[in-house]
């Protein structure tokens, strides 16, 4: 299932789901709860880090924190 | 007014710190939260005639905490026995980021304190066309009272004054607990509930006049920023310019500085009365006291430059490029500046490394610094450079002396990120690693935040580390002035005193004096008993007496061999003394500094942990002996072992 680790830049998905880990609670407190608006705007060079914008804010997420939001 | 201390909470990039500042001034000290390593920083506000502790405790996103600086957060209002629990709480809201912010809002108003939230950052919220219907939004929250504010420009604050002057809300509501700290999943569905609740409400009291405003076009600037060769282009660019800043720039003062101690020493040498206490005044205790000014310079401008980073939020851009190649070591994308920093001087490096909030990556950073070889080696290099290589020039254009100066840097740099690897994989953490950094908006910098960041540090230098060096320094000048009377006035009586009543002979007789005092001390017989440690590594007792003062000061090496090759203290000083070092000889005839021997002190001083300036910020900033002596003892380990390797190589 597609997750922010994979989707395109410019598109925008809502949170499906964040799937369980030692730093979901973070996640979700960042703002990355189910239902959310979510878009991936950039990338750093080599891919890893990536910048969304959660809710109006920008966000970025180390693409093994990425994978973890399933999204739809 | 009943309130005695007061808590300032938010989350980060907010202007609460510009609200904090706007508040106390320079009324703010730093101090210390019992127990842990995390900076306390408070400040008086006066409210009418009452003057209460203003805190500001660090930014999060939430009451539970991602790292020590927002446990603190979480230990202050999870106990009301807590010593800094407050009569009220301040919750700093950023206006045009309200879903978010409005988590911790939540999370703190129903622990049942009197409450106040401060809506700032408004003007921003009304550029992105969000506008809130107050009164409905008071509704929500009737025991807080909301407080609009914009604090970068200063307004509001009186309408902050009059709500603390007048009383917050009583509060009726029973207080919540917070959930336990472990508890993650629960944390989880707490704030997903209160998510949406959250989202629920703000459908109802805030409008948002473009719907497209939540698409955020990425500007040019940010693209620059990030891009794969613009990006580190820029940023290289401003680390050479920082570098430069710290190297030359504060040349310029720390030779003032220099001057002026020095002339105040000898004024206070030649005004008071002959004798110890005159002495350890002007070579003791001034010198000392200087020897901690002179770092001033150079912290100011790196507190200078990192503030306005931060305060523009290009420090977060940083971080965002730099992530993935500090990552296999240990470190953070904020590891950068430190690092590079103490190529110049490691003191405002290890100082700087606070801005990261991973406790292991801040310590990793902080223990590698020092190997980053600082420009107080360079006065060493130079010499040794200039006394063991030859002036000789390989592939047509390659400089051998040069490239060796080259290497030592090199050496440094490398052991650093190897031993940012090991530590990586022997120091436990239980903090995970994550980035998930907030990129905020860019914006200009506020200058009052900056300047009182500097201030506030070099404040906390001269205090904290500024001791421990004053100390070291007096202790020094003692063992360096004084030895066994005895031993010391027979080789006194052994010169021979000089036939010829020129001024040239006389001060020939004075400087052979000054080197068997020198040698006839304590710190010489230490250096002598020290010598068979050293041979291994091709060192006699005079360089092993310049090793021992090299802890005030690792230049100080040139001085001290210097006084031991009785050399006049001048500009022709390194000329002279470089032609006695090439003659010296060791007890077989054979000479002393020969490829083999100075190689090995060179690398010795790559490595070696000398500076007990860096020693003092590091227990600072560390609030432990434990981390620097083990960094003394890694390094000296180190040190010795590869000395010794390069002096078996090259003899």
């Amino acid at each position: 299932m597609p997750t922010l680790a994979t989707v395109k830049k410019g598109q925008r998905f809502n949170v499906k789901q964040v799937s369980t880990s030692a730093i979901t609670s973070k996640l979700v407190e960042m703002g990355l709860y189910v239902g959310q608006e979510v878009e991936v705007l950039f990338k750093a060079p080599f891919g890893d880090p990536i910048a969304v914008n959660v809710g109006g804010y920008v966000l970025s997420l180390r693409l093994n924190e990425a994978e973890l939001i399933e999204v739809a | 007014m009943k309130y005695n201390k007061i808590a300032l909470v938010g989350n980060p990039n907010t202007g609460k710190t510009s609200l904090f500042n706007a508040l106390t001034g320079l009324n703010q000290h730093v101090g210390n939260f019992p127990g842990v390593t995390v900076d306390k920083k408070s400040g008086n506000l006066k409210i009418d005639t009452h003057t209460l502790e203003l805190i500001d405790l660090p930014g999060t996103y939430s009451v539970y905490p991602r790292s020590m600086d927002e446990k603190v957060v979480y230990d202050i209002f999870s106990s009301n026995t807590h010593p800094d629990y407050p009569d009220a709480v301040c919750v700093v809201v950023d206006a045009s980021n309200l879903e978010r912010n409005l988590l911790l809002f939540t999370q703190i108003y129903q622990l049942g304190l009197p409450t106040m939230l401060v809506l700032n950052m408004s003007d921003v919220a009304f550029r992105k066309g969000k506008k809130l219907k107050l009164e409905l939004f008071q509704q929500a929250y009737p025991e807080a009272a909301i407080v609009q504010t914009n604090a970068r420009l200063g307004m509001g604050l009186d309408r902050f004054r009059k709500a603390l002057s007048l009383g917050l809300p009583e509060r009726t509501k029973t207080n919540i607990t917070l959930i336990d700290v472990e508890a993650l999943e629960d944390q989880t569905q707490d704030t997903e509930k209160r998510f949406q609740e959250i989202q629920a409400l703000l459908g109802d009291v805030q409008t948002i006049e473009n719907k497209s405003i939540n698409k955020k076009k990425v500007n040019r600037l940010e693209t620059l920023f990030v891009h794969p060769i613009w990006g580190y282009g820029l940023f290289l660019l401003m680390l050479m310019a920082l570098f430069q800043l710290i190297f030359s720039l504060a040349s310029y003062p720390m030779d003032l500085i220099d001057l002026a101690f020095g002339n105040l020493s000898a004024w206070v040498q030649s005004t008071l009365s002959q004798g110890v206490l005159t002495d350890l005044i002007a070579n003791g205790i001034i010198p000392g006291i200087g020897g901690v000014v002179i770092f001033i310079p150079q912290i100011v401008l790196l507190f200078l430059f990192l503030g306005i980073l931060e305060e523009t939020g290009y420090m977060s851009r940083v971080v965002f490029i730099m992530d993935r190649l500090m990552r296999p070591f240990g470190l953070n994308g904020k590891s950068v500046v430190p690092l590079l920093s103490s190529a110049a001087c490691a003191i405002p490096g290890v100082m700087a490394s606070r801005t990261i909030s991973n406790w292991k990556e801040r310590l990793i950073t902080i223990l590698v610094a020092p190997l980053m070889s600082c420009s107080a080696r360079i006065p060493v290099f130079t010499l040794l450079i200039s006394l063991v290589i030859p002036k000789k020039t390989i592939f047509g254009f390659m400089n051998l002396q040069g490239l060796t100066f080259f290497g030592l840097y090199a050496l440094g740099i490398v052991s650093a990120l190897l031993i940012s690897i090991v530590l990586k994989w022997t120091i436990k953490s239980k903090e995970t690693s994550m980035l998930m950094l907030e990129l905020p908006d860019l914006r200009l910098p506020r200058w009052k935040n900056v300047i009182i960041t500097v201030f506030d540090k070099a404040k906390i230098f001269l205090l904290d580390a500024g001791k421990v060096i004053i100390a070291i320094s007096i202790v020094l000048w003692a063992l360096g002035t004084y030895g066994p009377s005895e031993k010391t006035n027979k080789a006194v009586k052994s010169i021979p005193f000089p036939i010829e009543k020129s001024a040239e002979a006389k001060s020939d007789y004075d400087k052979q004096v000054a080197a068997v005092k020198f040698e006839n001390s304590y710190i010489g017989i230490l250096g002598k008993a020290i010598e068979p440690v050293i041979k291994p590594l091709g060192y006699d007792w005079k360089i092993g007496i310049s090793l021992i003062t090299s802890f005030a000061a690792r230049e100080v090496f040139v001085g001290s061999m210097a006084t031991i090759y009785s050399v006049e203290a001048d500009d022709e000083e390194t000329k002279s003394l470089l032609s006695k070092m090439k003659e010296a000889k060791n007890e077989q005839g054979a000479p002393i500094y020969t490829l083999a021997s100075g190689l090995s002190l060179m690398v010795f001083y790559v490595y070696a942990m000398q500076c007990m300036a860096t020693f003092a910020v590091v227990k600072r900033e560390t609030k432990s002996w434990k981390w620097p002596i083990i960094q003394l003892v890694y390094m000296g380990v180190l040190a010795y072992v590869a000395s010794w390797i390069v002096f078996q190589i090259f003899s």
